[in-house]
């Protein structure tokens, strides 16, 4: 109620609304713009209040621990030491660190350029209509429904080695037993596979959305200048559809760089850190093991925030730019 | 488009839909298979022995998670909700001064990690008292979902026409009657659309659950699948079946709510 007052906008249910809102003259603009803005911040509020406690004061939190040296009983007494960097150090000079970044950007890449171009191929090929078109785009969703522990579980039994699906057709082709999640050449493919099949559904709905979201009106004046289904997809499609692909790959890049369910689900990290990213090896320090590591945990994560927050900039760039042009 | 709608496009679809969906028939194959043939080589193509061993134990067992998941789900909903629409309403159309940098904030936050998150959250906890609790569970899993929630909110409300709001503006509405009356009636796919995100993610949350989940007495059902993939590692078929058990409200969830995705809210506001 306050919002509506704070708008300037006397009363809802007055007579004659049309006749009054012609009334505000040049003069009062600029009070009319203030009070817009006590309404806009009005809205907003909730989630301002919401981010500061429960993102921001998480993160100082995280920052804390990763400053200080942690240990459980130090948790408890909250006595712990102040470190400086140290917890950093210990993080890069690990002979885990190298290892998990190439995995985490192998794995986030590959994802990505499969997701993305599958889904971009199957938004378009489900646009055109045929019969069956809704149902079948329907059925094609429920892999990203599956919440993730069900997926990967799936996926481990089915690249199972002695007593997996995957294995077993591919001996009827004559290749040997392929050690899917027990070797270390193989793990990391693995769980990119699992992490593709998961990611595409999601890629295909923002995808299909966007291109619901061009009018019909532009699809029948390009018809009209004579524009084959080519020229419609290359001149109308797909530039329309670049602001929704860069939210795409944005969106992407954010859930593959944070994808932790799956790998640890389906291989823990291993053998032998061969499928450990930066996500999996901060939950490894932090819960995974009997002794918590709590502060080289929170510096790992940390790390990750770093990477985040490099795609997140080049993304608001590229944004910037589009919306120039 | 064109009237024709040859039926080989659809041929076409069924094998892409038949493929992508394998791992989803495999699941439900395994789940009926019999613990005794489970290591057989090569493995039954169709649950020609079927049993319902597996659901049997998921009845037995697995029902207080189910019932855990589903309140913490519905929690974060409306937690996510309540929170994202006023806001993206406000970055779409009432353009306050800073939103640019809030905008930013809501794409940075999305890009934390979850287990960052979950590692302060815990510290957090620890200190309230709060660990392994519903609400705590439902604060955290909402944190998932709210920034997405705002960005597709705002790109739903920015666009729906200019000339609706002032067609209410010039019906003398104010900006939350605008809002409530119509905003968020033309916005009720989208509504739809994050609600439906908002629960799955909820639903299918393991990193925050076994954060801060994992000691109590009310875990979620991703928990309990994970007891059993640790416990019982050859009762394959069990573990599946709780697995496919924990898919039927999602997949009927989004079947249900696939037609007003697919409805289009912004268009339908034009022609009226």
């Amino acid at each position: 109620m306050a919002v509506t007052q704070a708008a300037g906008t006397r009363s809802v249910r007055g007579t004659g609304g049309a006749a009054r809102s012609a009334s505000p003259g040049r003069g009062s603009r600029p009070r009319r713009r203030r009070s817009g803005q006590w309404a806009a911040w009005a809205f907003l509020a909730p989630v301002v209040i919401y981010m500061v406690a429960f993102y921001a004061y998480p993160l100082y939190r995280n920052l804390e621990l990763s400053l200080k040296d942690y240990t459980v009983r130090a948790f408890v007494e909250g006595n712990a030491p102040f470190v400086w960097f140290d917890n950093y150090v210990k993080v890069f000079q690990n002979p885990t660190f190298g290892p998990a970044l190439l995995h985490t950007a192998l794995f986030t890449v590959i994802s990505i350029v499969f997701q993305f171009g599958l889904g971009m191929a199957l938004a378009v090929f489900f646009f055109q209509n045929f019969r069956l078109s809704a149902t079948l785009r329907a059925l094609f969703l429920v892999p990203w429904l599956l919440p993730l522990i069900v997926s990967a579980s799936t996926w481990s039994w089915m690249l199972n080695s002695e007593s997996g699906v995957v294995n077993s057709v591919l001996e009827a082709f004559g290749v040997g037993q392929v050690n899917w999640l027990t070797s270390p050449q193989w793990a990391l493919t693995s769980v990119i596979i699992a992490n593709i099949w998961i990611g595409i559904p999601f890629n295909l709905v923002i995808l299909y959305s966007g291109l619901q979201n061009i009018s019909g009106d532009i699809y029948e004046a390009a018809a009209l200048d004579g524009a084959n289904g080519w020229q419609k997809f290359w001149r109308v499609t797909f530039p329309l559809l670049r602001p929704v692909s860069a939210i795409t790959i944005l969106l992407g890049l954010v859930y593959t760089l944070k994808v932790f369910d799956i790998i640890w689900i389906m291989t823990r990290g291993g053998p032998a850190n061969s499928s450990t990213t930066f996500a999996t090896w901060s939950y490894q320090l932090g819960f995974g093991s009997v002794l918590p590591d709590f502060s080289p945990a929170a510096a790992v994560g940390n790390l990750l925030i770093i990477l985040a927050l490099i795609f997140g900039l080049i993304y608001i760039r590229t944004q910037r730019k589009q919306d120039l042009t | 488009m064109n009237g024709k709608r040859p039926w080989w496009k659809t041929a076409i679809g069924i094998v892409l839909t038949a493929a992508m969906l394998f791992p989803v028939y495999w699941m439900i194959n395994v789940s009926l298979t019999p613990a005794t043939q489970m290591r057989k080589s090569p493995p039954a193509w169709f649950p020609v022995n079927a049993t319902f061993e597996g659901y049997q134990a998921v009845l037995s067992q697995q029902l207080p998670f189910l019932a855990t998941s589903l309140v913490v789900g519905l929690g974060t909903v409306v937690l996510t909700v309540a929170l994202a629409a006023p806001a993206a309403y406000s970055l779409a159309k009432l353009r306050p001064r800073g939103r640019g940098a809030l905008n930013f904030i809501l794409l940075i936050a999305q890009m934390i990690p979850g287990i960052i998150m979950a590692m302060g959250f815990y510290a957090i906890y620890l200190n309230l008292g709060i660990l392994n609790t519903i609400p705590g569970l439902i604060l955290a899993d909402s944190t998932i979902a709210v920034p997405f929630g705002v960005l597709i909110f705002t790109a739903f409300m920015s666009g729906i026409p200019n000339e609706l709001m002032q067609a209410a503006k010039i019906d003398g509405a104010g900006s939350w009657r605008t809002f409530r009356s119509v905003v968020m009636p033309v916005s009720r796919n989208s509504i739809v659309t994050v609600s439906l995100f908002a629960f799955l993610w909820a639903w299918s949350d393991f990193i925050f659950a076994s954060t801060l989940d994992s000691g109590g007495s009310s875990k979620p059902i991703t928990l309990g699948i994970y007891a059993y993939i640790g416990n019982n590692n050859q009762e394959w078929n069990s573990i599946m079946a709780t697995a496919v058990v924990a898919s039927i409200p999602a997949a009927v969830l989004l079947v249900l709510a696939q037609r007003y995705v697919a409805a289009g809210v912004t268009a339908g506001a034009v022609k009226d």
